[in-house]
């Protein structure tokens, strides 16, 4: 392992974002200031005041813009960069696709927060759920270190020439993004040296090799584009395994697509993204010293959408909890319940599952809630059945 | 060492964000494990409002905000007919409250019948030492008095440290000085 670890110092998750945005340096950001992201634009804007990056930073009147700035800085061969929350990437909905679309390497950081209404800005998943088939690549994190660290993996996903899709890293507003935990930071070379200068491959700027981006494209080509797209993002479950063992290998974490705990041998566990795998942690170090076999998955990247690493992860295990910070108005239960449900649908295994929506707003989750969960599949897996597939769990009756 | 747990309750703007964070820092400077954060709300300036504290030898997993904290620390101390402030508190738990009221006294108020109840006036020593009313650093040397997960030593160096730069050296040492009073005149019972 590379000896590039310095000693941990304290900082929130927006300002271990901010940092890893100044030693990427990148070419272009455009950004707007919303809660709770607003720490990484204002950080990483004295960055740029203070000379400390080369950035060109475009302050822009909307997210809208943002994004549109974003586009025309990457299209133009430009490392481009911006961050938002909620609302924000709302604004943004109709860029966020277009950015796909037009295959730019983008790198967005994304603060996960409720979108309105009502007006809340406590965290849930809404945000980027929404944004689930838009074309992005999502990294969902733990915490700030895990944050710091796709941020910067997230560079080299993005402009890797057989992937070039923009990719979203989330983290959990105000839960990572304002809690100051140790961060242990790289140095500023290595990151460089590991991000690279990036090429674009075609350029707009080249004038000797002309191209067009985003022309109008009806009933001819239209469906091949987007077929492309497609392919692009299934082939990034085969290249982002080679760019995890790079970072692995430069700074010393080991990256996969899912993270798992005690889930080998588990016969009940919880499906959970970003914080509050970790809040799920210490209840199952709990459960074991009762002699129940509890385990977690957590899928670090959701799109796209790990598959054959879940199946596998889940090979063992008899009864699952889906736990959605998000709700689909589906009536059919949340984003990553009916993703795992559909990839389990197609597998040889066949766990009892069900879903629990919960912390929606920001409503706190606790390691007791976690429990009443795990109690649930005890009992589900004792009847051989789920009393109700889908659950709201903190949520006021 | 388990994990210890503390819970801020002051007013926005009297310094509890700030007071739990430099406590985390000092605990992480000497290796810790630590985790630092507000509880956001709708804040403004005089509203309650809480922050909390976890040090551990262990990595931390948890991102639950803190709801059975070891040690309650009180920086203002209105709060305590309005705000329940002993939620949560076991039974081994600490309360600790700027006031110059005696523990007796703040154990009635509050109605906590076990642990350990410290009182210290430091607004006061803000007063005296700082020539502010900003009794956050002194109720840091409130708690280095029933916890030693980090020694009045260490948290003097960093306050030196960190300080010295922005507020120069007369602040820094006032503020030295404010910890260790409030160390030296708790009062528990």
């Amino acid at each position: 392992m590379a000896q590039t670890k310095s000693k941990k110092i304290p900082l929130t998750g927006d300002q271990a974002v901010a940092t890893a945005m100044k030693q990427i340096d990148p070419d272009v950001v455009a950004a707007y200031p919303i809660t709770p992201q607003t720490e990484i634009v204002m950080y990483f804007s004295n960055y740029v005041a203070n000379g400390q990056v080369s950035t060109e930073l475009i302050p822009v009147e909307s997210e809208h813009s943002a994004m549109s700035a974003c586009v025309g800085a990457s299209a133009a061969g430009a490392r481009t960069m911006t961050a938002t929350s909620a609302n924000g990437l709302a604004l943004m909905w109709e860029i966020v696709y277009i950015a796909a679309s037009l295959r730019l390497p983008i790198i967005m950081p994304v603060v996960n927060r409720a979108l309105s209404g009502p007006i809340n800005i406590h965290c849930d998943h809404s945000d980027t759920m929404g944004a689930r088939d838009s074309g992005w690549i999502q990294i969902y994190c733990e915490s700030g270190q895990e944050a710091y660290e796709n941020t910067i993996l997230a560079v080299r996903i993005a402009e890797h020439k057989d992937i070039l899709l923009p990719v979203m890293i989330c983290q959990d507003g105000f839960i990572t993004s304002h809690a100051v935990e140790g961060v242990q930071l790289f140095e500023d070379n290595k990151v460089k040296e590991f991000v690279g200068e990036y090429k674009a491959a075609h350029p707009l700027l080249d004038v000797e090799n002309p191209v067009t981006y985003g022309p109008l494209d009806l009933q001819d080509y239209y469906f091949e584009h987007k077929r492309q797209q497609s392919e692009s993002m299934r082939g990034a479950l085969k290249i982002i395994p080679g760019l995890f063992k790079e970072f692995e290998k430069t700074f010393g974490t080991k990256y996969d697509f899912i993270d798992t705990y005690k889930l080998e041998d588990a016969d009940i566990a919880i499906i959970a993204l970003s914080s509050t795998a970790g809040t799920s942690r210490g209840v199952i170090d709990e459960l074991r010293g009762q002699g129940i076999k509890a385990g977690l998955l957590r899928p670090r990247v959701f799109r796209p959408f790990p598959r054959e690493k879940i199946i596998d992860a889940l090979k063992n295990v008899k009864a699952v909890a889906v736990l959605d910070r998000a709700e689909s108005f589906s009536a059919e239960g949340g984003p990553l319940y009916t993703e795992i449900k559909a990839v389990l649908y197609n597998s040889d295994i066949k766990p009892l599952v069900t879903n629990y929506i919960y912390g929606l707003g920001g409503r706190d989750i606790f390691p007791d809630d976690i429990k009443k969960v795990y109690s649930d599949l005890s009992a589900a897996l004792k009847n051989k059945k789920v009393s109700n597939p889908i659950n709201y769990l903190g949520s006021r009756e | 060492m388990p994990m210890v747990e503390i819970a801020w309750h002051g007013r926005g703007g009297q310094g509890a964000k700030t007071a739990s964070q430099f406590l985390g820092e000092a605990a992480l400077d000497i290796g810790k494990y630590i985790q630092a954060f507000p509880e956001y709300g709708p804040e403004r300036a005089g509203a309650p409002m809480k922050a909390f504290t976890r040090i551990s030898d262990e990595p931390i997993y948890v991102h639950s905000s803190v709801s059975e904290p070891d040690i309650v620390i009180v920086i203002d101390p209105t709060l305590l007919g309005s705000v329940n402030v002993t939620e949560g508190l076991e039974d081994n738990g600490i309360l600790l409250v700027n006031t110059e009221k005696s523990p007796e006294d703040i154990r009635k108020i509050v109605n906590f019948k076990h642990g350990k109840v410290g009182t210290v006036d430091a607004t006061k020593i803000a007063l005296e030492t700082l020539k502010i009313p900003m009794p956050n650093m002194p109720m840091l040397g409130a708690f280095l008095k029933v916890n030693n997960i980090v020694s009045i030593d260490e948290v003097s160096e960093i306050v030196k440290a960190k300080f010295i730069k922005k507020l120069g050296e007369e602040k820094t040492k006032a503020n030295i000085e404010g910890i260790k009073r409030a160390y030296s005149e708790l009062r528990l019972g």
